[in-house]
């Protein structure tokens, strides 16, 4: 992993070979999310697309958006934005099974 | 006023460059994109919701969306994030002109994604499938609900893909002119963090539009 990097700059310079490794490996998963979509499983579907596009969206907030490299506060910041999303959603669902 | 003085040393010591605060950039950059994700937050949690209640019609009209153009479209656009990424990483090394080249790239990868996107679309219409045309109100309700979310969310997505292309565009005069350069690279980085907010954005659209059918 990088850990050189100019000390005056406030990020850490990334090797090229990250980001073509993190590019392949979306590659990959874009062509198995697809494959798996022909298999029929009715109520699976959406779980696995979904469990698949999280992983996608987390290799590029990591790697493309540098969270990985960054200060702790940017994942955190991150961290408080997802719990909020998810009480929004969990707060939808209610109002709506409930109402 | 007091500070008259110093503002006027200040000036004359930036030459109208102005303050440089990378950190400050990048934080304010990171708040407004999280406006975005709850801009399309609730648009996803629309989908959810009417998901649940009109899970057959989903699944029936999301089995007349084109799976590989959508695959098409999602390569283009996560080759253009590793473009967009790379342009940063070889300008902090100094490298203007590759830089410029792969900021091209992105752009032609924004454009190429928008050409693809529009011929769905103009086939979807073809078949006069749009909000409230005569074939799409004789439909089930939840399939209008389908394509009502897919123009919608698609569309917006659209409209951000242009906007990224705009400002890597600004980006690229700035590189090019040099005001942003391996030590001043916010703009560029900032600009990067948008388009791969784009392609996060896409990477959730696409398998929940085109892959539950």
């Amino acid at each position: 992993m990088p850990t050189q990097g100019a000390q005056h700059r406030d990020h850490q310079i990334v090797p090229y070979g990250v980001y073509f490794k993190v590019w392949g490996a979306l590659m990959l998963l874009t062509i198995v999310t697809v494959s798996v979509s022909y298999v029929n499983m009715k109520n699976v579907k959406v779980f696995t697309a979904s469990l698949i596009a999280a992983v996608k969206g987390s290799l590029v907030v990591l790697y493309f958006m540098h969270i990985r490299f960054e200060q702790r506060i940017y994942a955190v910041m991150i961290l408080v934005v997802l719990i909020t999303y998810a009480i929004f959603i969990g707060l939808t669902f209610v109002d709506y099974w409930y109402r | 006023m007091g500070n008259a003085g110093a503002a006027t040393t200040h000036d004359t010591h930036s030459h109208g460059v102005g303050h440089y605060d990378p950190a400050a950039g990048k934080i304010g950059m990171w708040l407004f994109l999280f406006t975005e994700v709850l801009l399309f937050g609730t648009l996803f949690i629309a989908f959810a919701v009417y998901l649940q209640k009109y899970r057959f019609d989903f699944r029936e009209a999301s089995g007349h969306l084109d799976k590989l153009i959508g695959a098409t479209n999602t390569g283009i656009l996560l080759t253009s994030s590793l473009t967009m990424a790379l342009a940063i990483a070889v300008l902090e090394r100094s490298r203007k002109r590759l830089s410029l080249m792969l900021s091209a790239i992105t752009i032609l990868c924004a454009v190429a994604f928008l050409v693809i996107k529009s011929f769905e679309w103009r086939a979807k219409f073809e078949h006069d499938i749009y909000p409230k045309s005569a074939t799409m109100l004789q439909k089930p309700v939840g399939e209008q609900m389908f394509y009502g979310l897919y123009f919608t969310m698609t569309g917006l997505h659209a409209l951000h893909v242009i906007i990224g292309a705009v400002v890597i565009v600004f980006a690229m005069v700035l590189v090019r002119t040099g005001r942003t350069n391996a030590e001043r690279i916010t703009f560029l980085q900032n600009t990067g963090l948008y388009w791969h907010l784009v392609d996060l954005v896409w990477i959730f659209l696409f398998p929940l539009f085109y892959l539950i059918g």
